[in-house]
């Protein structure tokens, strides 16, 4: 295959460096220039980026791909097509499939399946074998495979004790470690968050606090073992200010909000429309404004997604027999740009090189926008509104809470390796 | 309205309207043929996705008596049993040509979900810790046929409140029609919030049935104690039950209520469920001709909604010319 050369022209480059007008000229894998008035190569295919924000690609630190196990609900495939959809050049595998990705071995397969698809597909590997809280996973066979996050996501480490080994042990790994935080003995038996809408609909609930007690325990853990700890789909309020002490306290923790935590409350459930069940819950809207509030004032580093499709057999069931989880990719810039009263800036800050660092993908991710950086870049057109169709999303599965919700930003194409994969809104594979 | 899910979507009105109804079919059920033909040729299929008998049975008899056509789903003898998901179930019964579905079922909000799938009237009778409507009904009707109205009455609900439909329910029912409602549990009973309950809360029983004119009882289930919610029922019955010595404390002329089963020597001591005062029987009587009434107003009409609590009282009874 011969080099390609793309011209993204017309646009606003916007990264962490600042903002400027400019065109954007790929040649190969590899940002060629950056300037404003580029002459058209011969041969080069020229993007339109008029009126557009060019940015470097979103780098999202929470996706299930459902692969293996559960491909009825999404491959490796779909949901990359997805994510570049959504303007991500980088997704992190959750490791809660079937068999989980505890070892090497699953690590590769993964990996491996991730080499054709449409977004660059990391893997976060499991802390405990089999995610079942016992016994570490093999953390440094799967750190030398590149794996740079670690989550028993799906459920939190119960296991004090062995949180604290985890963070010891990784932290010659140079590998950080996140925390689903749920203490599962609260938590056990809800199925929304417990308060004024729990006990209104007759849904078992589960509290706030069954999150910010593990909150704690990990912020105190940090503490203990000098570990790193990233704080995956914080809801709560508690949860918010506790990490933002914690930070004050210069510990080494991150955290992470998922979009429908800023954008919806826990009212929505009285549907009892199972598209609104989510772990963590739906929360009030005082947590929803907490949450705004630390991803405007830094306590929050990343928008990500948390995306969990679902097969209709899954969902279209009695509310607490429901799986909890809900799509994300597609619809996650938009939310930002629509929900969030933050300028551009930010919401790129939090969903591409904030991100991209807690991966560890800053080499390739995350920008800059500069000549020589790996041609990883999504163009989005911040005015655009558009209606979520559900039965119009890339994902092998609809469950988007979103579904007839207007929102304001599209993303128009996206770039990965050199590659335009997404072109006026269309993937190209 | 097509369905009855809530008491809440009938409104005072439609509640009202109900209780109207309900007199005619009282009248009905004292007769020696007590059967009317009000709903010849519609069919009424009862899914019980959870073990009943007072409802089940006093759904399936009203709709008998209406000359209604009634099909039992029984879970333990279905395709259920084969791996049948629910919204495949109800649209398969669906497709046989059903008019109405009553359903029981232990998850709440699954009545809602279930007239989301299918186009027929649906009515809930008891969704998981949510709602019961038709009891709600059936205990104001019966208030109602003993005191006249239940404007200005306190209503004391006593016990589990926090996983109880019957709850719900009627704590919205006795508020709409201008109760004052007092729910009186152990502080683990009771829901972790009662924002925008109409109620007022205690948890000393002693202090409230002096002045209670209904005290309502609700049936406490013995895995409680498993769950550490309770340290034993004895300490419930001491704490909460209505012994003998607590039904002294009450004003002459107060109702005792049950929804049943009841568990005697628990929340009741067995003499006292057997007193004048007590009214558990007299619930079950008023629990058919109530579901006769809510039957013929979602399927006896015209296609108008008669449940909608928003018409007037008899603005609804014919079609629109």
């Amino acid at each position: 295959m011969t080099a390609r050369t793309i011209l993204v022209r017309g646009g606003t480059v916007v990264d962490a460096t600042g903002s400027r007008p400019a065109d954007v000229l790929i040649d190969g894998l590899h940002i060629q220039a950056v300037a404003e008035g580029l002459e058209v190569p011969a041969g080069a295919t020229v993007l339109d980026a008029g009126g557009c924000v060019v940015a470097p690609g979103l780098v999202d630190l929470h996706t299930h791909l459902r692969e293996p196990g559960r491909e009825e609900a999404e491959t490796v495939e779909t949901g990359a097509r997805a994510a570049a959809l959504g303007g991500f050049t980088a997704v992190v595998a959750m490791p809660n499939t079937e068999p989980p990705i505890d070892s090497a071995a699953a690590v590769r397969e993964v990996l491996g399946l991730g080499l054709a698809a449409m977004c660059d597909v990391r893997v976060a590997g499991a802390i405990t074998k089999g995610r079942l809280g016992r016994e570490l996973a093999p953390l440094g066979e799967m750190a030398d495979l590149g794996v740079r996050l670690f989550t028993d996501d799906g459920s939190g480490v119960q296991d004090a004790r062995l949180m604290r080994r985890a963070l010891e042990y990784a932290s010659a790994l140079g590998v950080v470690l996140g925390q689903h935080c749920e203490d599962a003995v609260l938590a056990a038996g809800g199925h929304m968050h417990e308060g004024e809408w729990s006990s209104r609909l007759g849904i078992p609930g589960m509290p706030a606090e069954a999150e910010e007690v593990m909150v704690g325990r990990d912020i105190a853990l940090a503490r203990l073992t000098g570990g790193r700890v990233h704080f995956l789909h914080l809801s709560t309020a508690g949860s918010v200010e506790a990490v933002r002490a914690a930070k004050a306290e210069g510990l080494a923790v991150t955290a992470e909000a998922a979009p429908h935590h800023f954008s919806l409350t826990d009212a929505v459930v009285a549907s009892y429309d199972t598209v609104f069940k989510v772990n963590p819950p739906l929360r009030p809207a005082s947590d929803v404004e907490a949450v705004k509030a630390g991803l405007a004032d830094g306590t929050i580093d990343a928008i990500a997604t948390d995306h969990a499709p679902h097969a209709p057999e899954d969902k279209d069931v009695p509310f607490d027999h429901a799986r909890p989880g809900m799509l994300g990719l597609e619809t996650a810039l938009a939310l930002a740009l629509t929900e969030l009263d933050l300028p551009i800036e930010r919401v790129l800050a939090l969903l591409s090189w904030q991100p991209a660092r807690i991966a560890g993908l800053e080499s390739s991710h995350g920008g800059p926008v500069a000549e020589g950086r790996p041609a990883n870049l999504c163009v989005i057109d911040p005015a655009t509104a558009w209606v979520v169709d559900p039965g119009a999303l890339a994902s092998r599965s609809r469950n988007t809470p979103y579904g007839g919700r207007k929102l304001t930003g599209r993303v128009r194409h996206t770039v990965l390796r050199g590659e335009p994969v997404v072109v006026d809104g269309e993937a190209q594979r | 309205m097509n369905h009855l899910l809530s008491l809440a979507d009938l409104g005072a009105d439609g509640v009202d309207e109900v209780m109207r109804v309900t007199d005619s079919f009282v009248e009905v059920s004292e007769r020696a043929i007590p059967r009317v033909p009000a709903l010849r040729g519609k069919t009424v299929v009862s899914l019980f996705y959870e073990e009943s008998t007072r409802t089940r049975l006093s759904f399936e008899l009203a709709a008998k008596r209406l000359s209604a056509d009634t099909m039992n789903f029984a879970v333990s003898s279905s395709s259920v049993k084969k791996g049948e998901s629910l919204k495949d179930t109800c649209q398969t019964i669906e497709a046989m040509g059903v008019d109405a579905m009553v359903v029981r079922h232990s998850s709440a909000g699954v009545p809602w979900q279930v007239a989301s799938w299918v186009d027929c009237a649906v009515i809930n009778a008891g969704d998981g810790w949510h709602e019961h409507p038709t009891q709600a009904l059936l205990d104001c009707y019966t208030i109602r046929s003993h005191r006249g109205s239940l404007e200005g009455l306190r209503i004391a609900v006593v016990g589990d409140i926090k996983h109880s439909r019957v709850a719900r329910s009627n704590v919205l029912a006795f508020s709409l029609l201008g109760a004052e409602v007092t729910v009186v549990a152990p502080p683990t009973l009771l829901p972790p919030s009662l924002e925008g309950w109409p109620v007022e809360v205690s948890t000393d029983l002693d202090a409230v049935l002096p002045k209670a004119d209904v005290v309502y009882l609700l049936r406490m289930q013995g895995e409680r104690q498993t769950e550490a919610l309770l340290p034993s029922l004895r300490e419930y019955t001491a704490r909460y039950g209505l012994t003998r010595a607590r039904a002294r404390m009450l004003p002459d002329d107060a109702m005792v209520m049950h929804p049943g089963p009841i568990n005697r020597g628990v929340e009741i001591a067995s003499d006292v469920a057997d007193l004048p005062g007590s009214v558990i029987t007299r619930q079950v009587a008023n629990g058919v001709a109530v579901r006769m009434a809510v039957l013929f107003l979602l399927l006896g009409q015209g296609p108008s909604g008669p449940l909608s609590g928003n018409q007037g009282p008899s603005g609804n009874q014919g079609p629109s010319a």
